[in-house]
């Protein structure tokens, strides 16, 4: 079992928390991942900042942008891993797109997420059918490449749940990264298809940031994703957004807890 | 579909679907919709018939006699795709995708554009078929092809300004994709170029190969040889993957693609990704991309907004890596150059991209044998670039 799957166990509902690397500045994000930890987040996903992110709605872009601002890029997500390392319990997940991990050559960029303790990663733009790319360096490094289902997935809900290793990270709603008011989608019968096919948790993103939504939305799911709504307390906050991360992670954890 | 025997949608190592899981299920449509209409009857009747009385094909093979005596090499034709109903081959690709989606019952059509022909062809056709059209085009684009927003709005079409990015091409195409994954049940996604995910390079390869079909039957019959060289300007490349098509097969037909080299591939301004990009993943494809040494994808840039992209078309992208295809970049002057010449010596103002493959029949038909010919696509039509030609040279005109 990865480290990733232990956080799940005895019927822990995760909260994952999104934040982007060097947004507003690597250090910075260095003490926001420990806060939002400390708030209970049970996975850290660290956006590594690309310069064509189009899974992402307009506050993860301008978040991508501020990162390239403060000078961060893949090497700065690294940095930032390895100084978690043995400090941070929760583990800690990369989200970016293939082209930076692809350039950097995959033995070598997963060779350095194993040396950096980072558990897990997600691709956005590589869907089931294209993760031969990776010829298997996930694996051999022990990092976990985690899946996306989306709410058009219907025929393809079963190769992709049979194949999915840590998570199912299940999109709630059609479009791209962004917090929404309505989440119109009926999760409880996607999760039950995914269900027929897989019991790897079930955590649900996009477009979740209320303490309301993250409960009802755990009834169903194993967890639930927030990336937005954290982003941009750092937007609001910048360099003073600690005390504001910790109180709405808590509020957040609690809330699907419930 | 593609070349490769291994994957679907893979010319070579280049090709794929790296796009997100919510577009999985709609490219998975569109190929089966695709491979479906693709030989029925009723549906190539249609196309055919729109291609003819409505676009206007076939399109001319003209024998550019001025310029070939003014040179003194090969025999240059032009293949006028410029004289297409709106003025390109962009035409081409958007009758058969609007039709293929309305058969697929899409109601609305989404583009991105970059000079705005694409944009122009998509509008029509929508404006034709009776559906809702909408096209992204970078903030830049919009001020430099004014015209071609305005052009959109009277055909009914909504123009989105993108602002994200370097507000060129490439965002578009971000914005574009964006837009697809927040609506995609009645919405299809007209790809401009032979590029993006499988199978949009076929699709669009397919219907773009319209120009080859014609220009090698119309070369025979006037020259009862071959032609020495097909020379076409690339950017995403759907002019250049129509022009080249037939003659792949061909060994003694050199095939040219012209990049657009801005001000010079050894500055910071160019968009020539075949001389100076290197393998990457972006846009739903593997192939040549312009980027940093982090992966991080490069500003580009062009005097033509059409070729101001930092990808190429991935079976382009095997054409270049197998050496069939020879790709050559042309700088801002020597298209400037070629365009005003084109002007002065034949009376056909060029798109200033189509000036880019002019341009390289201005250096290089000299040194061809004189029984040789050349075939130049002239892809589409100057009028949309006479302000910024103006403003290159220092004047300021009304549009």
């Amino acid at each position: 079992m990865s480290r990733i799957s232990e956080v799940f166990e005895n019927g822990n509902k995760a909260f994952i928390a999104y934040l982007m690397a060097g947004d507003p500045s690597p250090i910075k994000t260095r003490e926001y991942i420990l806060k939002i930890a400390e708030a209970g987040a049970d996975i850290i996903e660290l956006g590594i900042p690309f310069s064509d992110p189009i899974a992402e709605g307009e506050t993860i872009q301008k978040a991508n942008l501020r990162a390239f601002a403060s000078g961060a890029g893949l090497e700065s997500a690294f940095e930032i891993a390895e100084s978690l390392k043995g400090v941070l319990k929760a583990p800690l997940l990369f989200m970016t797109y293939i082209n930076p991990v692809f350039n950097y050559g995959y033995d070598n960029f997963f060779t350095k997420c194993a040396d950096c303790g980072v558990s897990g990663i997600i691709l956005p733009d590589l869907p089931f059918e294209e993760q031969g790319e990776l010829s298997g360096f996930t694996t051999k490094h022990g990092v976990d490449l985690i899946t996306l289902i989306a709410p058009t997935s219907s025929s393809r809900i079963e190769k992709v749940a049979k194949n999915a290793q840590g998570f199912i990270y299940l999109v709630s709603s059609m479009g791209v990264t962004g917090v929404r008011t309505d989440i119109n989608t009926d999760i409880s019968e996607i999760i039950g298809e995914i269900r027929k096919y897989s019991d790897t948790p079930i955590a649900v993103g996009f477009g979740v940031h209320s303490p309301s939504q993250a409960t009802g939305l755990s009834r169903h799911a194993d967890g639930v994703i927030v990336g937005s709504a954290i982003v941009n307390i750092i937007a609001e906050h910048g360099e003073n957004a600690a005390d504001a991360l910790y109180a709405y992670v808590k509020s957040m954890k609690d809330a699907v807890s419930h | 579909m593609g070349t490769s025997k291994n994957k679907p949608g893979r010319f070579g190592e280049f090709g794929g679907q790296y796009v997100p899981e919510t577009l999985m299920q709609a490219i998975d449509e569109l190929e089966k919709a695709y491979i479906h209409y693709k030989h029925e009857r009723q549906f190539n009747e249609e196309l055919d018939y729109l291609l003819r009385e409505y676009a206007g094909r076939p399109s001319l093979l003209y024998y550019a006699e001025n310029m070939t005596k003014d040179i003194g090499g090969a025999k240059i034709y032009l293949k006028r795709e410029d004289l297409n109903h709106t003025g390109s081959h962009k035409i081409n690709n958007v009758l058969g995708q609007a039709l293929l989606a309305k058969n697929m019952g899409k109601t609305r059509i989404i583009a991105e554009t970059g000079a705005g022909q694409h944009g122009v062809a998509a509008a029509t056709a929508a404006a034709l078929l009776g559906m809702e059209c909408e096209v992204f085009m970078g903030k830049e684009d919009t001020e430099r092809q004014a015209l071609n927003v305005y052009r959109m709005q009277m055909l009914g079409a909504q123009v989105r300004e993108v602002v994200s990015g370097t507000m060129t091409l490439k965002d578009a195409v971000n914005e574009t994709m964006r837009e697809w994954t927040r609506r995609v049940d009645d919405t299809h996604y007209v790809l401009g170029s032979v590029m993006g995910p499988h199978p949009f390079p076929t699709i669009v390869r397919d219907f773009q190969s319209v120009i080859s079909r014609e220009a090698k039957a119309q070369i025979l019959e006037k020259e009862s040889q071959l032609p020495a060289a097909v020379v076409a300007c690339v950017g995403g490349g759907s002019n250049a993957i129509g022009a080249f098509r037939h003659f792949i097969c061909e060994p003694d037909v050199r095939l040219i693609g012209c990049e657009a080299a801005g001000e010079g591939i050894d500055t910071e301004r160019h968009a020539a990704t075949i001389a100076k990009g290197r393998i990457g993943i972006l846009h739903g494809m593997k192939s040549y991309f312009c980027q940093d040494e982090n992966g991080q994808i490069s500003p580009v840039y062009s005097i033509s907004a059409g070729l101001d992209y930092p990808g190429i078309g991935p079976e382009h992208a095997e054409l270049h890596a197998s050496g069939r295809a020879e790709y050559v970049s042309i700088t801002d002057d020597e298209a400037v150059e070629a365009f005003y010449y084109l002007s002065k010596t034949e009376g056909i103002i060029p798109a200033i991209e189509s000036a880019h493959a002019v341009a390289w029949a201005m250096k290089s038909a000299g040194a061809m044998d004189k029984k040789s010919s050349i075939i130049i696509c002239l892809s589409g039509r100057g009028d949309k670039d006479v302000a910024a030609i103006a403003r290159y040279r220092g004047e300021n005109i009304n549009e």
